[in-house]
């Protein structure tokens, strides 16, 4: 079977997640690559070196800058005519762009994998990771997107592929790029950092969310994430939510601080190897399924565990 | 102009889900429907437009079983204008709801549809942009803010942080939770929907193919985590931190 993947890229490097991909796509065969992007000539070189990956095929465009669904979906949609099955990370952009593809094709896409059991069936979460349901496609083409966390990394380095040009196309007319408004932070990306630390609305305002957390996440060289219910109080920007709607994430260590647990939460971070949960309630759902639990109030504990570490 | 929401009934937000013992599916029996809460802040997007008077009619569409007549009730309790249930028992993939959905908008020609950005059951996240493509039209997905005046502008939650896009017109939009905090129904509302037009319809008469492309084989519950142990002081867990080597 020969595979497409869909590389993710900020227009210099390659997002992680679609090292994840890589890995899902090759237990169903050869894997090709698609960059798509404006003056993306580097990011197709980075490609090249994954491991294991055969041609690259960039599609290089002014108006493929930022990477519109409208504009890349027909590029990948023409070159499934010589592949078999399109993979993306299920990231933003990923979500965003292969359902399109689908529908170009008359696929039904397969969502959110978390393993290939077989060259027409996979896993896949539903009811916010409440049950795992084992699907099968008769689609003869698949559009599938990989949940990054249930995929090893393919390694970056030590691949030969092959750089092919494809035709870019135009851009729709119907849509264009505004504006970004992008998070800047020295920290990890929450999705690829090996320790996270997480706070709930127990921190009680925007202001003691970071000065608590800041420091802590510093002194343990991780990511800071945050439960919907601090997002939706205004404590952290969205792109700070660990959830079934926001980020799944499966660090080494997730520090879960204030957070009570809700179903959502635990969906997006429940594959984390350690749990450490720190909670004032002791019947919080998260000490359930935490490694280590510390009962106490986080307003005394997170400056003093700061300070020791 | 007119809009099109559609609306999903599903398992209620605060049930847990429960996988049924045979392995077939989960278990709706008895179990509390709602709206899909995604399709909920659709609707009240779509109220707010015809609010500010940039929106005209709303006509809210659900493809479901008869009882999905009530998740429409909601919608027009709620200030929809009409509704249109296309009734089936199958279980619909994204695939053929955007069929179906297309099809609609080919008879009512809204000038932007409004859904969910995904279904809390078979959390799929692609009837809206499925739709947008075999529409031909642009997709604005995971909205957190949208504004229409010459074409849509909309400000997408994407996981570097917020993208704002401008659309052509007609276009397809995809709510997140951020957008509004959708309305309850007031008594008064719930009384006057009852008698708001409901047509009911079927995916044969549209001459739309809903047959399933994937087949579920099984449906088990995910691995379970086990509690672990309660320290009792900041020393003992940066102790514990230490040992996992995550602290120096």
């Amino acid at each position: 079977m020969k595979t497409l993947v869909l590389v993710e890229h900020d227009g210099s490097s390659v997002k992680d997640a679609t090292l994840a991909a890589v890995t899902a796509a090759a237990k169903l065969g050869e894997v090709h690559l698609l960059v798509a992007g404006k003056g993306v000539g580097g990011v197709a070189d980075v490609a090249t070196k994954i491991a294991g990956v055969g041609k690259v095929h960039v599609a290089d465009g002014a108006h493929l800058e930022h990477q519109l669904a409208e504009d890349v979906a027909p590029i990948v949609a023409s070159l499934m005519a010589s592949h078999d099955a399109f993979l993306a990370p299920a990231t933003t952009t990923g979500k965003n762009v292969a359902p399109r593809v689908a529908a170009l094709l008359d696929v039904m896409q397969i969502t959110d994998i978390l393993s290939v059991e077989g060259e027409d069936t996979f896993t896949r979460p539903i009811y916010a990771g409440n049950a795992i349901a084992t699907v099968k496609t008769k689609d003869a083409k698949k559009v599938i997107t990989v949940r990054g966390t249930a995929f090893e990394k393919a390694a970056a380095s030590g691949g030969s592929g092959t750089i092919e040009a494809v035709d870019a196309g135009g851009a729709s007319g119907k849509s264009s790029f505004v504006s970004a408004e992008l998070s800047k932070s020295e920290r990890p990306e929450l999705t690829s950092a090996k320790v996270i630390v997480s706070g709930g609305r127990a921190f009680g305002s925007s202001e003691q969310f970071h000065a608590l957390l800041d420091p802590l996440a510093d002194k343990l060289g991780a990511a800071v994430g945050a439960s919907r219910a601090a997002v939706d109080a205004g404590y952290a920007p969205n792109d700070y939510q660990v959830g079934q709607t926001g980020k799944i994430v499966a660090p080494e260590v997730y520090v879960a601080i204030g957070i009570s647990g809700a179903i959502q939460h635990l969906a997006g971070m429940k594959d984390s190897k350690t749990i450490v949960a720190i909670n004032k309630d002791e019947e919080a759902p998260i000490f359930q399924i935490a490694d280590i639990g510390l009962v106490g109030d986080l307003f005394k504990i997170v400056p003093e565990l700061t300070e020791k570490l | 102009m007119k809009l099109l929401v559609a609306v999903k009934r599903v398992i209620d937000y605060n049930v847990k889900p429960r996988v049924k013992m045979d392995g077939t599916g989960v278990d709706l029996a008895n179990v509390k429907m709602s709206m899909n809460p995604f399709d909920e802040i659709a609707v009240e997007e779509a109220i707010r437009l015809k609010e500010k008077g940039v929106a005209t009619e709303i006509v809210a569409v659900s493809i479901g079983p008869a009882k999905a007549q009530e998740t429409l009730r909601t919608a027009l309790a709620m200030g929809a204008d009409r509704a249109i249930l296309v009734q089936t028992d199958e279980e619909v993939e994204p695939l053929g709801v955007a069929k179906i959905l297309a099809k609609i908008a080919g008879e009512e020609q809204p000038q932007l549809i409004v859904l969910g950005k995904q279904a809390i059951d078979d959390d799929n996240n692609a009837t809206g942009q499925m739709l947008a493509a075999l529409l031909g039209w642009p997709q604005g997905t995971f909205a957190s803010k949208v504004e229409i005046a010459d074409g849509a502008t909309v400000t997408r939650e994407v996981d570097g942080g917020l993208e704002t896009v401008k659309l052509t017109l007609p276009a397809v939009v995809t709510t997140d939770l951020r957008l509004n905090e959708p309305r309850y129904a007031s008594l008064p509302n719930i009384m006057k929907a009852k008698s708001k037009p409901l047509a009911t319809k079927t995916a044969d008469e549209l001459g739309v193919d809903i047959g399933r492309r994937l087949e579920t084989l099984k449906v088990v519950e995910p691995p379970k985590r086990q509690a672990g142990e309660k320290v009792a002081s900041v020393d003992e867990l940066v102790g514990k931190l230490k040992a996992l080597g995550v602290a120096k």
